[in-house]
């Protein structure tokens, strides 16, 4: 059996709020799926980071289950920058990276950014002294 | 018998390409398998560096003279302000200054600008006199255009410094980093075995008017650095287990790199500047030889609560400890980040040991030595009568 783990950024259009669509995909599509952030404003766009763990196939027809009913749906790796190129391996980062997503190589001591680990909480962003990171999680990024 | 050198017998290796230099990282290995006598013998030179956050930096400029010419006494350089009481045309920008209208910029900023041959804005403002009729001015400048520009760093390389610790349930935004609540990371800012101060802790070899590696070219230390205190605990062997001695450095910005001089800004406390620092001690004798070996596993440095008032000191740990990841507070298992880069540390350790070997870097001995009792004095708050002496 193919099972994969992915993480995506889900937004929600601003009337989604009546669909159970986190229990279509469990029930209907047999993903497994871990909320690991959620900001959900009433009336407007709500952004979810969901992991999800399932065959290939029906990850696909999840996702796309999720698209047909207006749902953005984008793998969060493509959510996440570091530019890697001014990065000077100060190590602020890593402090603040409770997820693990961020370390120092214990050889190099050079930054390893693993963005399969990363839940987006952002901290990163702002404890960083040279500004290297962006993460587009809400809507008005 | 033991082994002496002299500074000149060192350089006279060194001009002719022979002299056996290793980082110090690389004698700390060897030390493992070689006594301090043997080390003597074998090695003439050991770098050392460093590469963390250094506030207290900043850089002299000369603008020269425009035409009819200016007495500038209130200076902004990109929005940044520039110290404005140094005679006409001559200022000093701090690392820390703040631009008014975007806080996230400031003076390391414009002297990384600056060095990477960025033009800057320049605004002043003067009253007029009669020999400096002008009263405000409007240009732009780079390090070309401008005559002198040189760093002029106060405090720089720390011999040693502490850990942070946050025991409160609020996260702090500090120096040393975004300190989690509850101590869920503890960061630790200096290179440990490979730092200049902590291979010679007594400052046999380094001294005012020691040749260094800063920011990319050759400078220099012109003094004790501020803050400079020797009297802080020590280990058995001489070596302080908490914020130290520091260095006063100078160093033509001109001839700098941004891959070893780089502006930083820290969430809610500020702008600094990341400045790269490299010292050649030269190995006199089975002392130094001792003195370099020194290694993570020996230097101890001191973990302070930076949540609460005075900043409590909740334990000790050595640098092996920090850099293993995690270190154990008051029973509690706590995550270890740096907050100085070592890879950028090991490269200008590397970088010096080339020029060294190629016999581009003489050693240079103090031509005057840095003091062996100094303490700090706390800024004391006193009554001040209103009308009272001046």
């Amino acid at each position: 059996m193919n099972i994969i783990k992915r993480r995506y950024i889900l937004r929600f259009p601003p009337q989604s709020g009546d669909k159970p669509l986190s229990y279509v995909l469990v029930k209907d599509y047999d993903i497994r799926i871990n909320i690991l952030r959620a900001e959900v404003m009433p009336g407007k766009r709500g952004s979810l980071l969901l992991e999800m763990e399932a065959r290939k196939s029906n990850l696909e027809k999840g996702i796309d289950y999720l698209v047909r009913h207006n749902v953005e749906c984008q793998p969060l790796d493509k959510r996440i920058r570091l530019n890697h190129e001014k990065c000077i391996h100060c190590g602020n980062c890593t402090a603040v990276c409770f997820a693990g997503a961020l370390t120092m190589h214990p050889q190099t001591w050079e930054l390893v950014f693993n963005k399969e680990q990363c839940i987006a909480c952002e901290l990163c962003v702002k404890a960083c002294p040279l500004g290297l990171f962006e993460i587009d999680f809400r809507d008005d990024l | 018998m033991s082994v002496l050198k002299t500074y000149s017998e060192i350089n006279e290796k060194i001009k002719a390409g022979k002299a056996v230099v290793l980082t110090a990282e690389e004698v700390s290995e060897l030390a493992k398998t070689a006594t301090p006598a043997e080390i003597v013998q074998k090695v003439d030179v050991v770098t050392t560096a460093t590469f963390g956050a250094m506030c207290s930096s900043g850089a002299f400029i000369n603008f020269g003279h425009a035409d009819p010419p200016i007495r500038m006494e209130k200076i902004r350089l990109n929005g940044v302000p520039a110290y404005g009481g140094l005679a006409a045309v001559d200022t000093y920008i701090g690392a820390t200054a703040e631009s008014s209208g975007n806080p996230g910029y400031g003076g390391a900023h414009v002297i990384q600008d600056l060095v990477d041959g960025k033009d800057i804005i320049l605004e002043a403002w003067g009253k007029g006199t009669d020999c400096y009729p002008r009263k405000h001015i409007r240009t732009r400048i780079n390090k070309h255009t401008v005559n002198d520009l040189f760093l002029f760093n106060p405090r720089n390389a720390y011999q040693n410094y502490n850990v942070a610790v946050n025991t409160t349930s609020k996260i702090k935004y500090t120096y040393m980093g975004t300190l989690l609540p509850n101590m869920r990371n503890a960061t630790y800012s200096t290179s440990g075995e490979l730092s200049p101060l902590l291979n010679d802790p007594e400052f046999r070899t380094i001294g005012i008017g020691t040749r260094i590696f800063i920011g990319g070219t050759q400078g220099y230390v012109v003094w004790p650095g501020t803050q400079f205190h020797t009297n802080r605990p020590k280990d058995e062997k001489g070596v302080p287990v908490t914020n130290a001695a520091t260095l006063a450095v100078i160093g033509n910005l001109k001839e700098m790199s941004s891959d070893f001089l780089q502006a930083a800004f820290y969430e809610k406390y500020g702008v600094s500047l990341f400045v790269g620092i490299g010292i050649p001690i030269p190995v006199l004798d089975e002392e130094m030889a001792r003195r370099v070996s020194i290694s993570n596993r020996e230097i101890q440095t001191s973990v302070l609560d930076y949540g609460s008032p005075g900043m409590p000191k909740l334990g000790q740990v050595t640098y092996e400890q920090l850099r293993s990841g995690s270190i154990k507070i008051k029973g509690q298992k706590v995550r270890t980040a740096p907050v100085a880069s070592l890879a950028k540390a090991r490269t200008i350790a590397r970088i010096l040991k080339e020029w060294v070997q190629k016999g581009d870097f003489l050693i240079q001995e103090p031509i005057g030595m840095f003091p062996t009792n100094a303490s700090l004095n706390p800024l004391k708050e006193v009554d001040i009568q209103e009308g009272g002496t001046r």
